[in-house]
C-alpha cells in the first residue's frame, strides 16, 4: 500500500464522514428552523383573544380561534372513542389470543390501512357518514380521524404487550389465573405506560391532519353545539387562512400554526420521555 | 362496553363480587378482542368496496384508457388520470432525490459515528420533525420556501438551464417546490428507520472490517451498508409511500395544473391534491373519476408499502440470525 | 343593535337553530357580514357559511348535506333535474347581489389602469398572447411601459361561479374559446396555474410577478390589487365598479325570467361592465326541517330587503328594485 493511496483513503474517509455529519446537521437544522420561524411569526401575533374569541368577518379587526381550538378537541375526543378501543382490543387479540395465521392476516391489513392516504379516508367518511346523515359534522370528522388512529393504536399496543416478558405470563398462569385475568391484571398493567404513550403519539399525529376533515367536519365560523354540526378545527383553519390573500388572516394562520405545533410537540416529547424512561428501567 | 360486560355476568354468577366476575369473564373478553381485531379487516374491506363501487361509472366508460389519457375536462365529462399520476410520481421522485442521500448520510452518522447519547438526542429531534403536521409544512412552503426558491431558481437556471428539467418559466409554485417540501417531510422516516436497520447489523462485521485495515468509511460503505441494503431500501419505500399520499402540503405549493411538462419548474398536480380541490363540488361522473383516482393512489401506496415492509422484515431477520 | 333596529329587524324568536350553507366564494364577504348582522337580531340563529365554490354549493345542496347552497354559476337544467330527483322538491335560485369578475394583474411597473380588449383577454387565456408587450395588449395601452416578460395565467382549480362568469364572457366574445374550451364552473384550461378559491387566485397573483388572474371585484379592491378596464360590447373601456355592474344588471331587470336564470355578461350599453354576474342563493322550496325552512325564508326576506343596504359599502352591487320585488313574490313558495 503506497502512502499516496493511503492518503486518498484517509481523505475519503474524512470527507464522507464529515458529509454524513453535515446531513444530520441539515436535518436537525430544518426542525430548529421550523420551530424558530413559527415562534417568530406565530408567537408575535398570539394574543389572549386568539384563545377566547370567535373569528370575525374579514375587514373587522380582532377575533380569534376559540371555536377551532375547542372544535379540534371535540373531534379528537370522538376520534379517540373510536380509534383507541378498537385498536387497543385488537392489539390485545393479536398479542395474547390470536393464532399465528390470523395475526399475520390482521397485521397485514392493518399495515395496509395505515398506508392509506388520509385524503382517501376523507372520501370514505364522506360517503359513509356525511351522505347518509345529510350533514357535515364533528362525528364524521372524528370518525375519519378515528379510523386513521386504529392501525397505529393496534400495532403499538401489540408491540408493548409482546415486550412483556413471557415469565410474567407463565407466573400468572401458574397461580391459577384464567387467561383474561392474567392479561388484565398482569400483562396489560406491565405494558400500560408504553400503551398510553403510544396512544398519545397517535393522537398527536392525527391532531394535525387536515385532508380528511375538509369534507367531513367542513368548517364553522361559530361555536358548534354537540357533535352533529359542521365544526371548525385548527388544521382546516390554518389551511383556509393560509391560502387567503388577507394579511390579517395570514397572521392568524401563523398563530394557529404555532399553537398547533406547540401542542403536537409537547405531547410528543411527553410521550417519548415516558417510553424512554420505561425502557431504561427495564434494563 | 366494559360496564356492560359485568352485568351480563352478574345474571349468571350468584355471590361473586362485581370486580371478580369482571375478571372471570374469559369468554366475553375473548369475543370482544376477537371482534376488535377483525373489525379492522372489516373496515378496510368496506373501504376498498366503497372505492370500487363508487368508481364503477368511469371504470366502465374509460376502462384502462383512464390511466393513460391526459385530458381532464369537467365540462365535457372526459377524464384521464395521467397528469395526476405523473405529478404524484414526479413530486415524489424529486423528494427522494433530495431526501435519500440526506437521510442515509444522516443515518450513517447517527448509527456509526455519533456517541450513543448524542445519537439518541439527535434522533429524538428528527423524530419530532416527523410529527410536524403537514399543513404546517404547507404554511412554511407558501410563505418561506416559494419566495426563497424565487430567489434561488434564477441561479439554478443560469447554471443548469440547458437541461430540459430546469427550462421554462418559474412561478414559485411548481413540481420542484412540492418535491422540496415533501423531501423535508419524509427525511425523518428515512433517517429513523435506516438508523435502526444499520444498528441491527452485527457488531463483529464492523470489527472484522476494521481489523483488516479498512477505514471507518470503508467499513461502513463496503460492509455495513451492503449488509443493511435491503432494509435501507425498505425505509426509502416507506417514505415514498408517504410522499405519494401527502395532500395538504402539496396542494399548497404544486400549482394545481393538470399538465405534463418536462420542466420541474413548471406547475403540476397530484392525485391527492385534485381530490382535495374538486371532491366537494364533483357530481356524477367527475365524482366517479375522482374516486377512481383515489383507487389508483390506494393501489400505488399499497404496492409500495407492501414492498417496504417485506424489505425491512428481510433485513431484520437477517441481522437477527 | 341600534343599526339592526333601524334596519327594521324584528327580534322574532326561532328555536335554537343551526343552519349550514355552502357554495360560492365570490359573495362570501357580504354573506358573512349578513349572517353576522342577522345573528345580532336573532341570537338563537347561527348560519354557518363555508365558501367551498359554486360547484360545491350546487352539489352539496343536491346531496342535502347543507341546508342551502349558493352559486354564481347558473344552475343547468340537468342540475335542476338532479336536484328534484334527489330532494323531491323544487329549488329556488334567488339573485342576492351582483358582482363582476375582474382581471387582476401583477406587472412590476404597471400600478394601475391597464386596458384590455376582448381579443387580448381571450388571447392571453388561450395562450396565444404570451408576452406583456404583445401588440394586442400594447395597442390599447399607449404610454404604458409593458415588460417583455412572459405572462403567467392564474385560474381557479375548484369549480367556481367566477370561472363560470369569466368563461361565459370569453365564450361570447371568442368563437375559438367557445369551441376549444367552452363555459362552465370548471373547464379544461389551455394553460396557467390553478389556485383554490377567489382567495387562492388573489394570493397566487400577489405572489407571482407578471401574472394575471380573475377574481371577484371585492377581492381585488380589498387587497388593493390593480385590475384592468375591459372593452365592452359598445366599444368603450369600462372600469369595473358598482355603477358599471348595476348598468349591466339594469339591462335585464325588465326581461327577468321567472326562474331568475339569466346571464349578464357582455351586456349592451356603453356604461355596462361586460364581465358582470348575479350571484344566486339556492334555497330548497321545502326543507327537511320545517323550522330551518322558516329561518332561511326569514333570512332571505331580510337580505333582499334591509340587508341590501350592506351591499354597496362592501363593494357588491345591489339589485334593481323590480328584481327584488319579483324575488320576494317567488319566496312565498318556500316552506
Amino acid at each position: 500500500m503506497t502512502a499516496a493511496l493511503s492518503f486518498r483513503r484517509k481523505a475519503t474517509n474524512l470527507t464522507m464522514l464529515t458529509l454524513s455529519a453535515v446531513c444530520t446537521v441539515v436535518a436537525v437544522g430544518v426542525l430548529i428552523f421550523i420551530l424558530g420561524y413559527l415562534l417568530f411569526r406565530g408567537g408575535s401575533d398570539l394574543s389572549w383573544d386568539f384563545f377566547t374569541k370567535l373569528p370575525v368577518p374579514v375587514g373587522e379587526t380582532g377575533g380569534g380561534m376559540a371555536n377551532a381550538i375547542v372544535g379540534s378537541a371535540k373531534v379528537l375526543l370522538f376520534a379517540t372513542c373510536i380509534g383507541v378501543p378498537i385498536g387497543f382490543l385488537g392489539g390485545v387479540y393479536l398479542a395474547e389470543y390470536s393464532g399465528a395465521r390470523a395475526a399475520a392476516a390482521i397485521r397485514f391489513v392493518t399495515d395496509l390501512l395505515n398506508g392509506v392516504p388520509s385524503i382517501i379516508i376523507g372520501i370514505f367518511a364522506y360517503t359513509l357518514i356525511v351522505v347518509p346523515m345529510k350533514k357535515f359534522s364533528a362525528l364524521a370528522g372524528g370518525a375519519a380521524l378515528g379510523i386513521m388512529m386504529i392501525p397505529i393504536a393496534l400495532r403499538s399496543t401489540e408491540e408493548f404487550l409482546r415486550a412483556v416478558p413471557n415469565n410474567m405470563r407463565e407466573g400468572a398462569m401458574a397461580l391459577g389465573a384464567t387467561k383474561w385475568k392474567s392479561v388484565a391484571t398482569v400483562i396489560i398493567p406491565a405494558a400500560i405506560r408504553g400503551i398510553i404513550s403510544g396512544m398519545m403519539l397517535n393522537l398527536a399525529r392525527v391532531a394535525g391532519e387536515t385532508a380528511p376533515l375538509l369534507f367531513t367536519a367542513l368548517n364553522n365560523q361559530y361555536w358548534s353545539p354537540g357533535f352533529g354540526n359542521a365544526i371548525a378545527t385548527l388544521p382546516v383553519m390554518i389551511f383556509t387562512y393560509a391560502i387567503a390573500p388577507y394579511e390579517e388572516l395570514h397572521k392568524q394562520a401563523w398563530a394557529a400554526g404555532f399553537v398547533l405545533l406547540s401542542l403536537v410537540l409537547a405531547v410528543n416529547i411527553t410521550a417519548r420521555t415516558i417510553i424512554a424512561s420505561g425502557t431504561h428501567k427495564a434494563r | 362496553m366494559a360496564s356492560q360486560a359485568p352485568t351480563l355476568q352478574d345474571t349468571r354468577a350468584t355471590r361473586v363480587s362485581g370486580l371478580r366476575s369482571f375478571f372471570n369473564m374469559d369468554g366475553v373478553a375473548q369475543a370482544l378482542v376477537w371482534v376488535a381485531g377483525w373489525a379492522i379487516v372489516a373496515i378496510t374491506a368496506v373501504l376498498v368496496f366503497e372505492l370500487w363501487m363508487n368508481s364503477a361509472e368511469t371504470r366502465q366508460k374509460f376502462g384502462f384508457d383512464f390511466l393513460f389519457s391526459t385530458t381532464w375536462d369537467p365540462v365535457n365529462g372526459d377524464f384521464g388520470a395521467l397528469p395526476f399520476i405523473f405529478g404524484t410520481l414526479a413530486t415524489s421522485a424529486v423528494a427522494l432525490i433530495i431526501a435519500v442521500p440526506l437521510g442515509i448520510g444522516a443515518s450513517i452518522f447517527l448509527a456509526e459515528l455519533a456517541p450513543p447519547r448524542i445519537s439518541d438526542a439527535l434522533t429524538f429531534c428528527i423524530e419530532l420533525l416527523a410529527a410536524v403536521p403537514s399543513v404546517i409544512f404547507g404554511l412554511i412552503g407558501i410563505f418561506v420556501l416559494v419566495p426563497a426558491l424565487q430567489v434561488m431558481v434564477p441561479w439554478l437556471k443560469a447554471g443548469l438551464g440547458f437541461l430540459p428539467i430546469f427550462s421554462g418559466a418559474f412561478y414559485g409554485v411548481s413540481i420542484l417546490s412540492a418535491g422540496v417540501v415533501l423531501a423535508v417531510m419524509i427525511v425523518p422516516f428515512i433517517i429513523s428507520i435506516s438508523r435502526e436497520v444499520l444498528m441491527a447489523v452485527p457488531r463483529d462485521l464492523r470489527e472484522a472490517a476494521l481489523a483488516l485495515g479498512a477505514t471507518q468509511w470503508e467499513s461502513t460503505w463496503q460492509v455495513v451498508l451492503p449488509f443493511a441494503k435491503v432494509g435501507v431500501i425498505g425505509s426509502v419505500f416507506l417514505a415514498l409511500a408517504r410522499a405519494l399520499g401527502e395532500t395538504m402540503a402539496v396542494t399548497m405549493v404544486v400549482g394545481n395544473t393538470p399538465k405534463i411538462q418536462a420542466s420541474l419548474l413548471a406547475p403540476g398536480y397530484s392525485i391527492a391534491a385534485v381530490i382535495a380541490n374538486e371532491f366537494p363540488e364533483a357530481g356524477g361522473i367527475q365524482m366517479s373519476a375522482l374516486i377512481e383516482l383515489g383507487l389508483v393512489l390506494f393501489t400505488l401506496t399499497i404496492i409500495i408499502n407492501g414492498a417496504a415492509r417485506l424489505l425491512i422484515l428481510a433485513t431484520e431477520t437477517k441481522g437477527a440470525k | 343593535m341600534t343599526i339592526a333596529a333601524a334596519l327594521g329587524l324584528s327580534a322574532a324568536a326561532f328555536a335554537q337553530t343551526q343552519i349550514t350553507g355552502a357554495g360560492a366564494t365570490f359573495p362570501n364577504p357580504i354573506y358573512q357580514k349578513w349572517f353576522s348582522e342577522f345573528r345580532k337580531a336573532h341570537g338563537d340563529v347561527q348560519i354557518n357559511y363555508q365558501a367551498i365554490g359554486s360547484g360545491g354549493g350546487i352539489k352539496q345542496v343536491t346531496m342535502g348535506t347543507v341546508d342551502f347552497g349558493a352559486s354564481d354559476a347558473i344552475m343547468t337544467d340537468q342540475q335542476i333535474t338532479e336536484f328534484k330527483a334527489a330532494r323531491k322538491t323544487n329549488i329556488l335560485a334567488l339573485p342576492t347581489v351582483a358582482g363582476a369578475a375582474v382581471a387582476t394583474y401583477n406587472i412590476p411597473g404597471v400600478a394601475s389602469g391597464l386596458n384590455l380588449t376582448a381579443e387580448a383577454l381571450s388571447g392571453i387565456f388561450l395562450g396565444k398572447i404570451t408576452k406583456w408587450n404583445d401588440p394586442a395588449i400594447a395597442g390599447a395601452n399607449k404610454g404604458v411601459k409593458l415588460p417583455a416578460a412572459d405572462i403567467v395565467v392564474v385560474h381557479r382549480s375548484d369549480g367556481s361561479g367566477t370561472t363560470f362568469c369569466w368563461t361565459d364572457y370569453l365564450a361570447k366574445v371568442s368563437p375559438e374559446w367557445k369551441s376549444k374550451v367552452g363555459s362552465g364552473a370548471s373547464v379544461n384550461w389551455p394553460l396557467g396555474l390553478g389556485a383554490k378559491g377567489n382567495d387562492g387566485v388573489a394570493g397566487q397573483v400577489k405572489q407571482t410577478p407578471n401574472s394575471i388572474g380573475y377574481v371577484e371585484l371585492i377581492y381585488a379592491e380589498n387587497q388593493k390589487m390593480p385590475f384592468a378596464n375591459v372593452k365592452n360590447a359598445a366599444g368603450a373601456f369600462v372600469k369595473p365598479n358598482l355603477a358599471s355592474i348595476t348598468a349591466a344588471a339594469a339591462g335585464v331587470a325588465k326581461t327577468m325570467p321567472d326562474d331568475f336564470r339569466i346571464s349578464i355578461t357582455n351586456a349592451p350599453g356603453k356604461d355596462a361592465y361586460p364581465i358582470s354576474t348575479f350571484t344566486w342563493l339556492l334555497v330548497p322550496e321545502k326543507s327537511a326541517d320545517a323550522n330551518k325552512g322558516k329561518v332561511i325564508k326569514a333570512f332571505v326576506e331580510w337580505a333582499l330587503g334591509p340587508g341590501q343596504a350592506f351591499a354597496e359599502p362592501m363593494t357588491f352591487a345591489r339589485l334593481p328594485k323590480e328584481v327584488l320585488a319579483k324575488e320576494l313574490k317567488a319566496l312565498a313558495k318556500v316552506q
